[in-house]
């Protein structure tokens, strides 16, 4: 359970960017998350609640984009999604791959913010 | 009177810190010429014994040392310092993964240039380490024979960010009726053409054929960065 020390990081960032605009408070943060980032959306969720508790994000949002994993098929020569993080092969030809274009992602894109 | 929100775009890795130190570490190991092994697996398939026996192979004819991760005791240093190799233990308190940062605390002091093979063992657990790079060269992910075969379909990210399986406790495959040929299937479906190695560290079976896997990861890492700071030059 590492969602909590996650969720601070992201308060703190967010903290950061916004003071950094000018902006005294944000509403949403809005994150991509990939299945192979190693981070439970549900997790985190909740744990952001808490993290933004008597913080100056109290009452924002955290809204979770979910990226699906995509790796490049060497036999297709293509960008395939995979259908399950317990089969890493491409769903049309089947080859394995482990050549990950996405999936990892955990990373904050956007804010809202207000004056 | 509040306006609207404003959505303004960010671009922001949340572990950018990690990764930050994450990058300064592999280069001070590529900098003192240490190859930097670490090692995740669930609670009790092995680590420390694992461990305790590669460092007392490779001390006879290598520079060794570790850094140990434990969330409340010492036990695991103690019984690593029986190899005779430096170790250091990091007690993380109620952190359940190492971070880049607590590697880099604990290695202060140490001349990393004086060793050969540096072994960083993390916490106990499946979950939390896939996210953090400890700048590791390479990581091994342990499965014992006592915990079933289907462990990488439970935990595919751990095995998706570690570079080789550790099959370990052979000595027990039989009484526990361990299905070699499911674990391996297993391992390949969540990380495609990952190498595996299978050994016990009781009996000390495979245990050669993975000191000899290990310095031939060494070499191939002297190699490459021999050859990248000559296309420098």
């Amino acid at each position: 359970m590492h969602e909590l020390s996650i969720a601070m990081s992201i308060v703190e960032m967010a903290e950061e960017e916004a003071a950094a605009r000018g902006s005294a408070r944000v509403h949403a943060v809005h994150l991509r998350l990939g299945p192979l980032s190693g981070v439970v959306k549900e997790a985190l969720l909740s744990s952001f609640e808490m993290a933004c508790a008597a913080s100056p994000l109290e009452g924002s949002q955290l809204v979770i984009e979910e990226v699906p994993i995509m790796v490049f098929c060497s036999t297709c020569q293509a960008a395939r999604r995979v259908a399950s993080l317990q089969w890493m092969c491409c769903p049309e030809c089947g080859a394995p791959s482990q050549d990950v274009l996405q999936g990892k992602e955990l990373e904050i894109t956007a804010l809202e913010l207000s004056e | 009177m509040s306006a609207e929100p404003r959505l303004v775009e960010v671009r922001k890795n949340v572990l950018r810190q990690n990764d930050v130190v994450a990058r300064a570490l592999r280069e001070q190991y590529r900098q003192a010429g240490v190859f930097v092994v670490s090692l995740v697996s669930s609670p009790g398939a092995g680590k420390t014994a694992f461990l305790e026996k590669t460092l007392t192979l490779l001390h006879a004819n290598s520079r060794v040392a570790a850094l140990v991760g434990d969330l409340a005791t010492e036990n695991d240093a103690a019984r690593l310092a029986r190899s005779m190799a430096p170790v250091r233990q990091i007690i993380t308190g109620t952190v359940c993964h190492l971070e880049a940062a607590m590697v880099q605390n604990a290695l202060q002091g140490w001349d990393l240039s004086q060793l050969d093979f540096l072994f960083v063992e993390n916490v106990g657990n499946l979950v939390c380490p896939s996210s953090y790079d400890l700048g590791e060269n390479l990581r091994l992910v342990l499965l014992s024979v006592t915990e079933g075969e289907d462990k990488p379909l439970k935990y595919p990210t751990i095995f998706n960010s570690a570079d080789v399986a550790i099959i370990t406790k052979m000595d027990l495959a039989a009484a526990v009726e361990f299905d070699e040929q499911a674990a391996y299937r297993n391992v390949h479906a969540v990380r495609p053409g990952m190498s595996i190695l299978k050994l016990s560290s009781k009996t000390g079976e495979g245990v050669q054929a993975f000191l000899d896997f290990l310095g031939e990861q060494r070499s191939r890492c002297r190699r490459t960065t021999e050859a990248a700071a000559w296309t420098a030059t």
